[in-house]
């Protein structure tokens, strides 16, 4: 008991630190270690993860609101989306077959691991496109440039950028990750969001997602406290960790590594579902 | 930064909720590292499995039941308050902006923050 205990705190505190560097986030890296290496059921490791999403996207919030980048009115909308989304997600999970929420899983991985690999090799183009509604609905704001101005910009694609959230809400009730990934995809390539307001507005937006999703697993019995336990702080700590190495360390050699750990284990989930090891 | 120092805008208000965020977090991570310890210590020695779904105990999934065995002094239901606590504080979060935009009388914004209010609170009661 102690043991799998200790283990399974630095286990976490490695997926916070890995999730922290590569920007991908704790869950996508938690699930599959305490499925894969740890042998525990899914559907505990999706409670235990989704718990320590929370944990990790306040622990960080504070921080990211000192640097001025983040944009209340345009997470608090989208929230709409993603939170319905959490909800439709959570409830999708009490109904599925675990196989096919570890192929599932499987297939995110692959695709964060593609993403993670395009990011570290070229940059997003810099747009300034705008729709009527950004106006109307006062989601266009501005951001410190750095050099004592404001830089201000639009949103544009509103419809479409909901209708992302909302898929990214689904994913993270599902899968009980925070799937930044998705959110600032959505933000960033389709609704033209600066990417640093993209990134720290999605934070925000993880914690309310995953809370919206957390009261259905919690009553489902999901959430198994001695596991939660080490997860929850253990995550929580490798992610304030990882948050602060960010600053100094060169993570592209680091991103390298951790593309190839995180196909290793979509292929894993993958194979694991399908034969019905899970 | 001392451009607008007293006024109530966004930036001002997301200030007070990465505090209240940290605040929330902090408070919650006591409660479970407390439950924690004494939830090791009273299983020391035994084998864990979670290779297998059995799902929590009632006690554990309804506000009354851990209520019941929080009095009880059970270190799991420590741990659970602790975790419901962390859950809280999100949505505190978006009550925060409710008031937030009253504030700033933006009504557009505040019927915007408690739509997402109603989505959380649904799901809340829904699985209680």
């Amino acid at each position: 008991m102690l043991l799998f205990t200790l283990l399974v705190f630095a286990g976490s505190i490695g997926a916070g630190l890995l999730g922290a560097l590569t920007g991908l986030g704790g869950g996508v890296v938690l699930v599959p270690l305490l499925t894969v290496v740890f042998h525990v059921d899914i559907r505990y490791a999706i409670g235990a993860s989704l718990i320590s999403v929370i944990a990790t996207s306040s622990g960080a919030a504070a921080a990211y609101v000192r640097e001025g980048f983040s944009s209340v009115r345009i997470g608090m909308f989208l929230e709409i989306a993603t939170t319905i989304g959490a909800v439709f997600g959570a409830f999708l999970a009490t109904r599925m077959p675990t196989r096919a929420l570890a192929i599932i899983f499987g297939v995110v991985l692959l695709y964060s691991a593609w993403l993670s690999w395009r990011q570290s090799r070229c940059h997003d183009v810099e747009a300034g496109g705008s729709s009527p509604w950004s106006d109307r609905l006062r989601l266009s704001g501005s951001y410190p440039d750095g050099a004592g101005g404001q830089h201000s910009y639009k949103v544009d694609r509103i419809t479409a950028g909901f209708a992302t959230m909302f898929g990214a809400g689904t994913l993270s009730g599902l899968l009980g990750i925070g799937s930044g990934a998705v959110k600032v995809l959505a933000m960033d390539h389709v609704m033209r969001i600066p990417f640093k307001v993209s990134t720290t507005t999605s934070n925000f937006m993880i914690g309310v997602t995953a809370a919206a999703s957390a009261g259905i697993y919690l009553h489902r019995g999901y959430v198994d406290p001695g596991l939660a336990f080490p997860v929850m702080l253990g995550v929580l700590a490798g992610s304030l960790l990882g948050a602060r190495l960010l600053v100094r360390a060169r993570v592209s050699v680091l991103r390298s590594i951790f593309t190839v750990v995180i196909l290793a284990l979509g292929v894993e989930m993958i194979l694991n579902g399908a034969l019905g090891r899970m | 930064m001392n451009l607008r120092n007293s006024k109530f805008d966004d930036q001002k208000m997301e200030t007070i909720m990465g505090r209240l965020l940290q605040i929330g977090v902090l408070l919650a991570s006591a409660v479970v590292l407390a439950g924690g310890a004494f939830y090791v210590y009273a299983h020391l020695g035994t084998t864990v499995d979670y290779r297998t779904f059995a799902g929590e105990p009632s006690g554990f999934r309804t506000p009354k039941g851990l209520w019941h065995l929080l009095m009880q002094g059970n270190s799991a239901a420590i741990i659970q308050a602790g975790v419901i606590l962390l859950i809280a504080t999100p949505v505190a979060r978006v009550v925060f902006a409710v008031i937030g935009f009253a504030i700033e009388r933006d009504r557009l914004y505040v019927a915007v923050s408690l739509t997402v209010l109603a989505v959380l609170m649904a799901s809340l009661i829904y699985s209680s």
